[in-house]
């Protein structure tokens, strides 16, 4: 069946009188013209398609965020906040310890939770765990440790986290 | 490359058969003649139909219908990357759609193409031009600017006119007793959801025929022995063309889309009084018209009801040409026919003239005289708005952090804090007042 096919084909390519040259030289002048026009509506679509995401990723280039009146969390709790787009956790350890975390678990992205009466982060959609003092991931299907910021200074109005 | 794509064309043809496709499109054929540049305005149409169904999906996607309208469409035109062209060419190609259409329809009107067998290609098509016409006004309040709110206004108070049934239907056309935040939801759901459902199999039918009738000849081809007739192959000699013909319109589009941004307008306010000069788009602006003349020969009701009954009349009169006028023979019938065409093509250029004509005039007075009142004074009145926050000059004018205004010598401009309307607006609006020495020059 294809090798038919593909018989008529030469055959209808042979029938052409023009020169092969000429028929080439439209071929790509047509192509070229096609590609321009189609750069011509796709740029404007893509960036209009695009206009959210340059927003966010703008909003997100944050180095540092000051959390005001974090100081006041108490020791055995956590609280979650946005660094940037991302949901990240702020843990005041029993032993007086501050840790940052990403809230993003690294099996399939759902948002952790940390768990002070068990002293571990646990993700409730596949059953994740991680270490909450340095967020090594320690049983279930994460692949990997969640990503840490820095807690630079706790002060007396604010807790302040970075990027590493 | 060439034997990969061969290979899958051999594996798609043995399931579907597309050579047999091919084959019917190169054997069917298109007639040549003198008036066969009229064949091409279905296919522009069509195109101006796929654009307007790609831009409006793409507007679709920052569109918020309801209270939040007017703002959504500002961040699709100002804050959103070419925000701005996309809605200028949804703009742009619902008014070239519309012409492409009224072309189309006039040349298979005169070309006689209504005739038997294509009566029903005829009314689907008339259906279709309707319903382009309910797109076009459902999609014009869209923005919720002030010339939405007004057209709407005016376009819902006709059919309001009709007894009884008439209030009843505006308002829930309108939901409520105004244009609000509801009509602009009813229309939103209107113009994406149920008139492309209805739009699309219609115009599938009517494709459907022109494939199965194929295109009509004129009177004065048909007149010809068979012998004489010239043809082209559909395929690839006709869609070459179709194509090219495509490939004007989309450049026509894309000149008249960047060049000429589609206005975004003052948010509407009801409390504001409609401007002057204020009218509908062209392709209503002859019922405009004639609703005017009408109205000011019979006063109340009656203007409005003597144009109901005009436009549907006139409506019903063109949907039956094609059983008044249906063989072939040019008899006086085909004749009458081609006159009473004429007649409508001339009355609808005469009155669309009229209508802006009318307008041309109304606004005359209102932009001429009032500066002429002050002699001696400057005549123009160069004010910059600047935004308080950003310093630079606000897009929206009706923003209320505009503060400072750098004025022309002479005019002062003054800050109307709306506190005259019931309830109180926030919206602050600027104008300019000469000062005393403006008036009196020394």
């Amino acid at each position: 069946m294809s090798h038919d096919y593909s018989n008529t084909q030469e055959q209808e390519q042979t029938d052409f009188s023009q020169p092969a040259t000429r028929r080439t030289f439209a071929k790509v002048v047509a192509g070229g013209v096609g590609f321009c026009y189609a750069a011509a509506i796709g740029y404007p679509v893509y960036r209009f398609l695009n206009s959210p995401v340059e927003k966010a990723t703008l909003a997100a280039a944050i180095s540092e965020i000051s959390l005001k009146d974090a100081q006041k969390l108490a020791a055995g709790t956590a609280l979650i906040f946005k660094f940037g787009a991302e949901p990240c956790l702020l843990i005041h350890l029993p032993e007086g310890k501050w840790v940052a975390l990403s809230a993003k678990c690294t099996h399939l992205g759902c948002t952790v939770q940390y768990e002070g009466d068990k002293q571990r982060i646990f993700c409730a959609c596949h059953g994740g765990t991680y270490d909450p003092t340095n967020g090594h991931n320690i049983a279930g299907p994460p692949p990997k440790p969640l990503k840490s910021f820095v807690v630079k200074e706790v002060t007396d109005s604010a807790v302040v986290v970075s990027r590493v | 490359m060439n034997s990969l794509f061969n290979t899958v064309y051999a594996w798609a043809n043995q399931r579907l058969d597309l050579d047999d496709m091919l084959r019917f499109a190169r054997k069917k054929t298109v007639p040549e003649h003198r008036h066969s540049a009229w064949y091409y305005w279905g296919g522009v149409t069509l195109f101006f139909f796929l654009v307007q169904a790609i831009s409006g999906v793409l507007l679709l996607l920052y569109y918020r219908p309801g209270p939040d309208a007017y703002e959504s469409v500002r961040q699709i035109t100002y804050d959103i990357h070419f925000g701005w062209l996309i809605r200028s060419t949804h703009a742009w190609a619902a008014n070239l759609m519309l012409v492409s259409i009224f072309v189309h329809m006039f040349s298979v009107f005169f070309m006689k193409a209504y005739r038997c067998p294509r009566e029903f290609g005829w009314w689907s098509g008339i259906g279709l031009l309707m319903m382009a016409m309910v797109f076009g006004f459902s999609g014009y309040l869209m923005p919720m600017n002030e010339l939405a709110y007004f057209a709407t206004k005016v376009g819902l108070e006709i059919p309001a006119s009709m007894p009884i049934i008439g209030p009843v239907m505006a308002d829930l056309v309108r939901g409520g007793l105004e244009v609000n935040e509801f009509t602009v939801h009813r229309f939103f759901a209107l113009h994406v959801v149920v008139l492309p459902a209805l739009f699309v199999p219609l115009l599938g039918f009517h494709l459907w025929l022109v494939q199965k009738h194929g295109n009509a000849l004129p009177p004065s081809e048909e007149a010809l022995p068979v012998a004489q007739r010239r043809s082209i192959p559909f395929f690839p000699n006709f869609i070459m063309k179709d194509m090219a013909m495509w490939l004007i319109a989309l450049n026509v589009l894309a000149v008249l889309a960047a060049m000429f941004p589609w206005d975004l307008g003052a948010a509407a306010d009801p409390l504001k009084p409609a401007p002057r000069g204020i009218h509908p788009e062209w392709y209503f602006m002859s019922q405009f018209q004639v609703l005017k003349v009408f109205g000011n020969w019979l006063p109340g009701a009656a203007g409005e009801i003597l144009g109901l009954v005009w436009f549907s009349l006139g409506m019903l009169l063109w949907s039956f040409i094609p059983l008044y006028d249906p063989t072939r023979e040019n008899g006086r019938r085909g004749r009458r026919a081609t006159y009473f065409g004429l007649l409508a093509l001339v009355i609808l250029i005469l009155t669309t003239a009229w209508g802006y004509w009318a307008i041309h005039i109304e606004t005359q007075p209102a932009t001429a005289a009032a500066p002429a009142k002050l002699s001696g004074v400057p005549n123009t009145v160069n004010l910059v708005l600047t935004d308080r926050k950003t310093d630079m000059i606000p897009v929206r004018k009706d923003s209320a952090s505009i503060l400072s205004a750098h004025e022309t010598p002479g005019w002062k401009p003054v800050v109307h804090d709306r506190q005259d309307a019931y309830p109180p607006v926030k919206t602050i609006v600027l104008s300019v007042a000469p000062t005393p020495e403006a008036v009196n020059p020394k």
